[in-house]
């Protein structure tokens, strides 16, 4: 199956919940509604397309505008062996999502990674607690006002 | 009992915690944490430029270091359109296969060490260290290199390489048949090894493995047949897969791939045209007098470089980078107005390399899987956000539901199966 | 109580004995390499059959710190783990001896951001440096070597000395 009718397909079926389709350096994106996310997603994970795999899931920062977070999904099909990007926008005062995980089980990592670096929370992931840095660290360090430098010690160092 | 095993541990694969609660010997439940090794690869890379933050990719998954090189070059020659000579790419081929034999060199020996085979470590490093002489020879290091660059590599190969690659990969075939005598059919091994950690292909899919891990279940997937690059479609190699998807089969899987990557170089080999000059120019006036004379006339002689500028000279340098978005070649940077302009521009802040506004995700087959990077530009010189695709982050996050009913010793040998690379785990 | 190590006063057979203690100890180092990142392949390269740790009697890794003698502390350290590497030195028994080995080890290397530690000697105090990134191999026996000198030349310290409050 082509990527151009699985588009015509998907903005066929949700038109009002898509807000634009982008396509740069042989690569496509959806940029949707954050409330469609898991209907677009049961809809293109089911047998027909099987995007199968979730690639990876990220986040950007887009400091200065009012909706500040923007999550990235990349999905992947092994049978047609086709790659799509899913982006939503978020609110910087609403920094709230759907959690992937009923869908594909590495989700649960990915967005420890994306809630630890971010400050995203995603509703009804079952255990969304820091991956990377330790309890007690304050703070997201990937957004873009954290310093880099700043220098956040776990325990008292000597000299 | 809640059991913790610490982040140092014996096990030469990196800072892992993984607690674990036993009835006796059997796992429970076990709950793994990362992030011992997180170095903010992703933040440090907003603040370098494109050009700059080369290093930084080299350490993401250090037992193969060219192959990182790869990913993030390439993702910037798609966004850049840059076309790579021939040449350079043959050369990458090369360099990125002697990469993955390293790769699973060393992790089939730390996985061997750690279920009592040390002669199978020993010999091992021992092949590895004449994969990394010639990595040496050619690149100046033998393990963080940064040498594949934006637009083809950063010098030609030696003009010995190839007595040092035929040892390379005869001393590599003999440890191979070693290796594969000791441990195929060695019972203690088999008993450690089959059928514990078992994992069927749909779960596989389902947490995003990819890499020699997604095929010991047996699923056909390879980015270097489905997406190929650098020449791959060009070279006559199989994907080996296995049946049950347990820690035997992930073993087997990086064996047979070692071999594959073998028969790649040496396919390499033939049809690469051996080097065009020597390495220096005997004869040739200096650098000094050069600049002198350039400001009459441009100079038409040859000019002596340092052994340093090995490969910047005009001759060798259309044959290993692509003419825009690199750095001149040091003759017209000495001589010529028009290359330390270029020069200039290439190396000096808010100049440089520019792509445009737009983001773009590009994988390459790694050690472990599909490394991708997923680049976000604004039109400055520094990238806006970088994100790595790193392969052993999905493999590990499954480990939890691996070793569930297994025993605390199964927990060694189906760890170091995985290849957990802590640099690119933790990022 | 083991930064500063005094120049060595006293008669014939304590220094003698001094010596030979030193001998014995610097030819016997147990060490307890502790891994977090890329410089663990050179590490394990110095280690294994071509440029070999155990001609110089370091070569047998004690994978607990209360067997070993020798700490390596090998690749970055992270915020994250800085209480572990303390736990571990306090752990160890003396006479002990810390070797800091790789950039990131000295002095944070490339990485001067929010989550690595600068340099390890702001956490336990170190005897031998290694610059490198990472080391070559020969680099560490250098160090090794240099490190021996040093456990050589210093005042040891043995149960029935006198010692002086």
């Amino acid at each position: 199956m082509e990527k151009e009718k699985i588009l015509e397909e998907v903005k066929a079926k949700f038109g009002e919940k898509i807000k634009d389709v982008i396509s740069q350096f042989g690569a496509e994106s959806i940029i949707i509604e954050k409330d469609a996310l898991h209907e677009i997603v049961s809809f293109l994970k089911n047998k027909s397309f099987s995007f199968t795999m979730l690639l990876d899931l990220t986040c950007v920062d887009w400091k200065g505008d009012e909706e500040r977070f923007e999550m990235v999904y990349h999905l992947f099909s092994l049978s047609h062996n086709l790659r799509l990007r899913i982006k939503a926008r978020l609110h910087e005062r609403d920094p709230h999502i759907l959690s992937l995980t009923p869908f594909w089980k590495n989700a649960n990592w990915l967005e420890r990674e994306v809630y630890d670096m971010f400050g995203i929370y995603f509703d009804g992931h079952p255990d969304l607690r820091r991956l990377f840095m330790y309890d007690g660290f304050e703070g997201h360090p990937l957004r873009k006002d954290y310093p880099l430098r700043k220098r956040q010690p776990r325990i008292p160092m000597r000299k | 009992m809640l059991l913790n095993m610490g982040p140092s541990h014996p096990a030469m694969h990196g800072t892992i915690r993984v607690m674990v609660e036993v009835d006796g010997e059997r796992i429970l439940n076990s709950e793994v944490e990362v992030g011992y090794l997180h170095r903010g690869f992703e933040k440090i890379c907003e603040n370098r430029t494109y050009f700059n933050l080369l290093p930084y990719t080299d350490r993401l998954n250090y037992v193969s270091p060219l192959i990182n090189n790869l990913a993030y070059v390439m993702t910037m020659e798609k966004m850049l359109g840059l076309e790579v000579p021939e040449r350079a790419q043959l050369i990458r081929v090369i360099m990125s296969e002697l990469s993955r034999i390293s790769d699973h060199l060393t992790c089939l020996a730390a996985m061997a060490m750690e279920c009592g085979a040390f002669t199978v470590f020993l010999y091992k490093i021992k092949a590895r260290e004449f994969i990394w002489d010639v990595i040496e020879q050619t690149t100046g290091a033998r393990m963080t290199t940064s040498y594949i660059r934006i637009g083809g590599v950063r010098a030609d190969l030696h003009p010995d390489y190839e007595n040092g690659l035929k040892t390379a990969i005869v001393e590599t075939r003999k440890v191979l048949k070693d290796v594969h005598g000791l441990l195929d059919k060695n019972k203690i091994f088999l008993n450690r090894t089959r059928n514990i950690a078992v994992v069927s292909p749909e779960m596989a899919i389902n947490y995003g493995w990819t890499g020699p891990c997604l095929r010991s279940t047996g699923v056909y997937y390879d980015v270097r047949k489905a997406h190929p690059y650098s020449m791959y479609d060009r070279f006559d190699f199989e994907v080996p897969l296995g049946e049950r998807g347990d820690n035997f089969d992930r073993y087997m899987v990086r064996m047979k791939e070692m071999e594959q990557s073998l028969r790649i170089i040496e396919q390499v080999l033939r049809i690469l045209p051996s080097s065009s000059s020597q390495s220096l120019m005997a004869e040739g006036i200096e650098p000094a007098e050069a600049i002198k004379a350039s400001r009459k006339k441009r100079v038409d002689k040859h000019i002596r470089l340092s052994p340093n500028l090995d490969g910047s000279e005009k001759e060798r340098l259309k044959n290993i980078l692509a003419p825009k978005h690199t750095p001149p070649p040091k003759e017209d940077t000495y001589t010529t107005i028009e290359g330390l302009i270029r020069h200039f521009k290439f190396f000096m802040r808010e100049h440089g390399i520019r792509p445009p506004k737009g983001e773009i995700y590009f994988s390459v087959e790694g050690g472990n899987g599909e490394l991708g990077f997923y680049i976000v530009s604004n039109g400055t010189d520094k990238p806006y956000r970088i994100h790595l695709r790193a392969p052993c982050f999905h493999v590990v996050s499954a480990m939890e539901e691996m070793i569930k009913g297994h025993y605390i010793a199964d927990i060694i040998p189906t760890f170091g199966s995985l290849n957990m690379i802590g640099g690119e785990l933790d990022r | 109580m083991g930064e500063m190590r005094q120049k060595m006063e006293g008669r014939f057979i304590t220094t003698k004995f001094n010596y030979i203690l030193g001998w014995a100890r610097k030819f016997s180092l147990f060490h307890y390499p502790y891994v977090t990142a890329c410089c663990g392949m050179e590490y394990m390269s110095a280690a294994c059959a071509h440029f070999d740790l155990d001609r110089f009697g370091a070569g047998w890794t004690r994978f607990s710190p209360r067997q070993s003698d020798m700490l390596l502390v090998v690749g970055t350290i992270t915020q994250k783990l800085a209480p572990v590497l303390k736990t571990v030195y306090e752990q160890m028994t003396e006479p002990k001896w810390v070797v800091a080995f790789g950039a990131c080890a000295v002095s944070g290397g490339i990485y001067d951001n929010y989550a690595v530690v600068q340099g390890i000697d702001s956490i336990i105090p170190v005897d031998v440096y290694i610059p490198g990134c990472p080391p070559r191999p020969e680099t560490v026996l250098n160090a090794l070597i240099k490190l021996q000198e040093k456990i050589q030349n210093q005042e040891q310290e043995w149960r029935w000395k006198k010692r002086k409050f």
